[in-house]
């Protein structure tokens, strides 16, 4: 239950995802999380007495105590989800609506430190979505908007209101749109490494990631090597979570 | 983890002792700021407050009073009157605080000493730098104010080792004090007094120290919450039997913890060090969340600050100074670094949390690479949340809440 959207993942006894859905997580989160539940579970083909335990994660993580008897901070979940895709030692950066987090998991998934951006919206997907409506353009045009970019123009604060008023002065000078919006996307990026070191192998994941494909090619051309990726970066949390449940519910399997 | 439950905290019996202290202590200073013939004088935490009291002056600390305004919750509406002034909200909010809580005619003594109505009027102003060049600016307002004279220390900065040359210095200034200390008191300087005085700072200072050191034990009986409230005396009443005889209660309850293998919190599973201010407004909340998880924040770098080990009775003033001077946040990283990883290993620290105080650069010691080096010689994991000591506008209590519950969940794990 993300603050800006919410993430149902179904797993089966195995792990295997075989259900998923993501909405907007809007002012009733009990209702969204409902919403998403039976979405995922239309989509897995199965129902509400089939779950046989979940675990709920993220800034809404108690608003959804209908379903889950637990929770888990996103903090755990990403590390978990991530962990299950890629072995070994890893760095995530996720990057949501809210906030941003840089993990580092030890050789066996172990965390061993986080951090979380500071209090302000820089390098978040809310500043995307800021900066959305300053250019009035839609937040998906701007992934393919970014790419035609020939040259980037560079913003130098790192304060949301700041970063606009740099916006604006950029459409007062007359800058194509695809070179804002780049210089946007960098600026996300560079908000994102200068909270954390990063070891050899990274991994991205949340929403921002997943509807931005170009953000993840900047960053390897950033840091001058690839990122890797979950199947769904988006989901990685709430993989997490399943994860957790899974593993809470071993005794269960054991009897039956 | 599940949502964190009601965890019983137990309640430290002591407490009405100390508040009836606390309460003759305000009740002095009142009277004494009415009175013709008794004066009173401001000080800062550590500045020459065993000076002061050996020369008759009722002290009140400004500090104290501002961390008052804290705990309180006023201080964010009063932080902006300062603001409006040009004292920034980027600067020291005990400040900030205090001298807005001054311009709007308020103090939180009011409401909890009937018959209280204003902070005691000082007739002399002292300080000490070696807390932050703040408690300065904040004495020279009032001073300009309230048309007060204004003296002090002024100390030397990231000291790594306390030399006899740092020593001199700062017993020349405490004895150049002196003159003008005693034409405001009225009362000339009496050394066997100042003696006295330093000897009860002494003993103060041993059994604060026997105090916080009963977290030692597992289950810790006394959290770094509970210490921000019994500091109390060690910080106002220094120099006082009162003091002295405050904590040798507090010690007996304590220990007679330990010896029921009673916990402060129920069921301790992590312990945790806390580096940096308290946050004042959320002493509740914040203690609630940790026990919540079975977590024990069980010692600080703050409540240990107000350990004394070179007073010394024989030798005031020199004492005196070197006491003022190994103060840790007056200290070199070098030191510092040290000093935090003494304590982790005394304590049995499992993780340790910085507070990045918003407004207190001085007491905020991540911004200088110091958990990064502590981490890589110690392995003991980490973590800074974003806050502040006064100004509730600076903090995100949901980014602190995730925070402290996945390093909560890390270092569960990692066990």
């Amino acid at each position: 239950m993300g603050a800006s959207r919410t993430k149902v993942v179904v797993i089966d006894p195995r792990g295997v995802l075989i259900g998923y859905a993501v909405k907007k997580s809007g002012t009733d989160f009990t209702a969204t999380a409902a919403a998403c539940l039976d979405a995922s579970l239309e989509m897995a083909g199965v129902n509400r007495k089939d779950i046989v335990r979940a675990v709920s994660t993220g800034y809404g993580r108690a608003n959804v105590a209908f379903v889950t008897e637990a929770t888990k901070t996103e903090i755990g979940c990403l590390a978990k989800g991530c962990h299950h895709y890629f072995k070994g030692a890893i760095t995530i950066i996720d990057i949501g609506g809210q906030d941003n987090k840089i993990i580092k998991l030890g050789a066996a998934g172990n965390r061993s430190s986080f951090k979380m951006n500071r209090k302000c919206a820089a390098g978040t997907g809310a500043f995307l979505e800021e900066m959305s409506q300053r250019l009035d353009i839609p937040l998906e045009e701007m992934n393919d908007l970014a790419r035609k970019s020939e040259n980037m123009i560079k913003l130098g604060s790192y304060c949301t209101v700041f970063s606009a008023t740099e916006v604006l002065e950029s459409i007062r000078n007359g800058k194509p749109v695809s070179d804002i919006v780049k210089g946007i996307f960098y600026s996300v990026i560079k908000r994102v490494l200068e909270m954390d070191s990063l070891t050899d192998r990274v991994v991205m994941t949340g929403g921002v990631v997943a509807n931005n494909p170009y953000i993840v090619q900047m960053t390897e051309e950033m840091i001058g090597r690839r990122v890797l990726l979950p199947e769904l970066p988006q989901l990685a949390g709430a993989v997490g979570a399943a994860l957790y449940a899974l593993e809470g519910n071993e005794s269960v399997e054991e009897e039956s | 983890m599940t949502e964190e439950k009601k965890i019983a905290r137990r309640k430290i019996q002591a407490t009405v002792r100390m508040n009836e202290l606390m309460s003759d202590y305000f009740y002095d200073l009142n009277e004494a700021a009415k009175s013709s013939n008794r004066k009173v004088a401001w000080c800062t935490s550590v500045g020459p407050a065993e000076l002061l009291r050996a020369l008759g002056f009722a002290v009140h600390f400004p500090e104290n009073h501002a961390a008052m305004l804290g705990a309180t919750r006023t201080s964010t509406d009063l932080i902006p009157e300062a603001n409006a002034i040009g004292y920034s909200p980027d600067i020291c909010s005990y400040l900030t605080a205090d001298i807005g809580a001054y311009l709007k005619g308020f103090t939180p003594l009011a409401k909890a000493y009937p018959g209280i109505e204003s902070v005691p009027r000082p007739d002399v102003l002292v300080y000490n730098t070696n807390q932050c060049r703040d408690v300065q600016d904040w004495f020279a307002w009032y001073s300009k104010e309230l048309d007060v004279p204004i003296i002090g220390v002024t100390s030397p900065k990231n000291v790594n080792e306390v030399t006899g040359a740092h020593i001199d210095d700062v017993a020349r200034q405490i004895e150049a004090l002196i003159p003008t200390l005693e034409e405001i008191s009225g009362n000339k300087l009496d050394m066997e007094r100042l003696k006295e005085v330093v000897s009860l700072s002494r003993d103060c200072t041993e059994l604060w120290k026997k105090v916080l050191e009963t977290a030692t034990v597992s289950p810790a009986p006394l959290t770094f919450f509970d210490a921000t409230i019994h500091m109390g005396p060690a910080v106002v009443l220094r120099g006082t039997r009162e003091a002295v005889e405050y904590y040798k209660l507090l010690l007996a309850e304590l220990e007679q913890r330990i010896a029921e293998g009673v916990g402060a919190v129920d069921g301790e599973s992590v312990r945790i060090y806390w580096e940096g201010m308290p946050v004042w407004g959320r002493l509740r909340q914040h203690s609630e969340l940790f026990s919540g998880f079975h977590a024990t924040v069980i010692a600080s770098t703050y409540c240990s600050s107000w350990i004394f080990p070179a007073f010394d009775g024989d030798d005031p003033i020199r004492s005196m100074a070197k006491a003022y001077l190994e103060l840790f946040i007056v200290r070199s990283d070098d030191y510092k670094g040290g000093y935090i990883m003494e304590m982790l290993k005394k304590f049995n620290i499992d993780g340790i949390i910085y507070h990045d105080a918003k407004t207190c650069p001085y007491n905020s010691n991540n911004r200088y690479g110091l958990p990064q080096r502590i981490e890589a010689e110690t392995g003991i994991p980490s973590l800074v949340i974003s806050g502040d000591l006064n100004d509730l506008r600076c903090i995100s209590d949901e980014q602190t809440k995730t925070n402290i519950e996945a390093f909560i969940e890390q270092l569960e794990e990692g066990k």
